[in-house]
């Protein structure tokens, strides 16, 4: 009766067809690989060498131009500079000490960050101290501690790891904490279904499955830290007699040798994108692209 | 109503269970009263509309709530927190650990359970992967796989265990119409391998006949018990003509026709 009815509502019914689909047919493409310019353009790392080798030869071209060596000098003077530090030993001593200070206060950053989570997984006022605290120092950059970290602390390595510690904290636990909270109650409960609980259920489950906010907050604790560690040094550094990075940066401003500050600072560039492309991007390639978990 | 006496002892036995939660600012009663008892290699649908209480239902069988009023016992033992003895296979996708490839997940409940270890855990891992048809995927991580091959994990997984119960809410709710049809197929030969027992939730009337031997039919808000039918796959037709399922759909929803009736009058 229904079906009737709807099939009424065409008033001249169009013919059924069925076709057999050929096999034999050339079609103009079916697969057919592309041209080497093509596949070149569609690699993110050529394109972006195309780019730094433009905007090198811009710099070089602006800076010949210019003819001033204390306001830009050219991309060769700095590179000479920077080769020129290398061999000397200055540079690779002065990026050791900096980063020998910066591993030091990311290491205490992180335990804390896991002292401080871990009690905030565990009590609803640990809960709620957390919060409090990151909220109220989340926003303030670390280096604005830096006069009480000296007043506290004195001239020294520590006051420098104060303020990195600072910055790693918080953005660590604020990431892991917001990972933990997120985590499914589906797979909360397939773990207590399997019997996990307490530290097995933290490691197996917990852990893994918020993993993305972990390694975001580890990323976004590096590069503050980093950040924080060269502006602390430029501010002083050299209480034992031999800085870091920040401070060679400065010690060659004041001798007016620019392409050496520049090299300084593209010591500073290098180092952030190496530790952020060769060892947070591989960590990344390795679990949460391959586990489909990327955020 | 007392249950009939059964010939052999319940597997699980769910007696006067009242079942409350609280939101942000309800206490909710999820079912009132609820009395059932499942036999061993019973497959026990719990069928309802949406509010009836059955996954709630579900979740204290496996000890993620305990009832307000009423007992839940599992071979005479009282239920108290979840455990490896009845395993659950959820609706969503997201069951599966997406750190784990398909064999790893399925190792993970019976390690995690300190029920096997190792090379057995990987052996009994891939006997129950090869009944799902997954092999060739064992090393495939979850998010490369469709919809119904994480639910077949998800129910190799819990399989695996060799649980006493295996607890399933809804567990092809989120699967295409095709897919679905398949999965119901593949249970029922899984089924007929093994013998387990299995409590199934569903709001699908077709499924609830097509997977279960004995079907529970629960009223919503708060879930009551309505009724409780045997079934034996085939939608047969009663002594008055009319298809079991739709006697189970005139049950259902008589009331919400009687309402509506009500309010126009």
């Amino acid at each position: 009766m229904n079906d009737a009815s709807r099939a009424a509502v065409q008033s001249n019914p169009r013919p059924e067809y069925i076709l057999q689909t050929e096999l034999n047919k050339e079609f103009g493409v079916v697969e057919k690989p592309l041209t080497t310019w093509e596949r070149l353009y569609n690699n993110g790392a050529a394109r972006k060498t195309f780019l730094l080798v433009a905007l090198g030869l811009i710099w070089e071209w602006y800076a010949q131009r210019l003819n001033n060596p204390l306001l830009v000098p050219t991309l060769s003077e700095t590179l000479a500079a920077f080769w020129n530090a290398i061999y000397r030993g200055e540079l690779p001593g002065r990026a050791v000490t900096s980063i020998r200070l910066l591993l030091q206060g990311y290491a205490i950053g992180l335990g804390l960050a896991l002292v401080f989570t871990a009690t905030a997984m565990t009590f609803r006022l640990g809960n709620d101290l957390l919060e409090t605290l990151t909220s109220m120092f989340n926003p303030l950059p670390a280096i604005a501690l830096l006069p009480l970290a000296l007043i506290w602390f004195g001239l020294g390595d520590n006051s420098i790891i104060f303020v990195v510690v600072h910055s790693v904290l918080w953005a660590v636990a604020l990431n892991t904490h917001s990972g933990f909270r997120s985590v499914s109650n589906t797979l909360r409960m397939v773990g207590r279904n399997y019997g996990l609980g307490g530290i097995g259920f933290v490691t197996k489950v917990l852990i893994p499955a918020a993993f993305p906010s972990i390694l975001t907050g580890l990323k976004i604790g590096w590069a503050f830290a980093w950040r924080t560690l060269i502006a602390a040094e430029l501010v002083y550094g050299a209480a034992s007699g031999k800085g870091g990075l920040g401070w060679f940066i400065y010690e060659a401003k004041n001798q007016l040798e620019i392409p050496v500050v520049f090299a300084g600072l593209f010591t500073v560039i290098m180092i952030g994108l190496l530790v952020e492309n060769l060892i947070f991007r591989s960590i990344e390639s390795r679990t949460v692209r391959r586990w489909g978990m990327q955020t | 109503m007392n249950p009939m006496p059964h010939a052999t002892a319940p597997l699980l036995q769910v007696s006067g269970v009242t079942l409350q939660y609280k939101t942000r600012d309800h206490l909710v009663t999820a079912t009132y009263r609820v009395s059932f008892d499942v036999l061993p290699s019973d497959r026990f649908v719990l069928l309802g509309p949406s509010g009836c209480g059955k996954s709630t239902l579900l979740k204290a069988v496996g000890g993620y709530m305990a009832p307000t009023e009423g007992t839940l016992e599992l071979k005479g033992q009282k239920i108290r927190k979840p455990g490896p003895d009845r395993c659950m296979v959820f609706q969503e996708f997201d069951q599966l650990l997406p750190w784990k490839t398909v064999k790893r997940n399925v190792m993970f409940g019976l390690e995690s359970s300190g029920k096997l270890r190792g090379k057995a855990a990987e052996e009994k891992a891939m006997q129950y992967i090869e009944k799902v048809n997954l092999t060739k995927f064992a090393d495939s991580y979850p998010h490369t796989l469709s919809g119904g091959m994480k639910q077949r994990v998800a129910i190799a997984r819990a399989m695996a265990m060799e649980p006493d119960i295996l607890l399933m809410d809804e567990p092809f709710a989120a699967l295409d119409a095709l897919t679905r049809r398949k999965m119901q197929e593949e249970l029922l030969q899984l089924w007929d391998d093994t013998k387990f027992t299995v409590l199934f939730v569903t709001h699908s009337i077709p499924e609830a006949v097509l997977v279960g031997n004995r079907i529970l039919l629960l009223s919503p808000h708060p879930g009551q018990v309505k009724a409780e039918l045997n079934s034996d796959g085939s939608d047969p037709v009663d002594a008055s003509g009319v298809k079991l399922s739709d006697r189970i759909h005139n049950m259902l929803f008589a009331e919400q026709i009687e309402e509506m009736g009500a309010h126009v009058s």
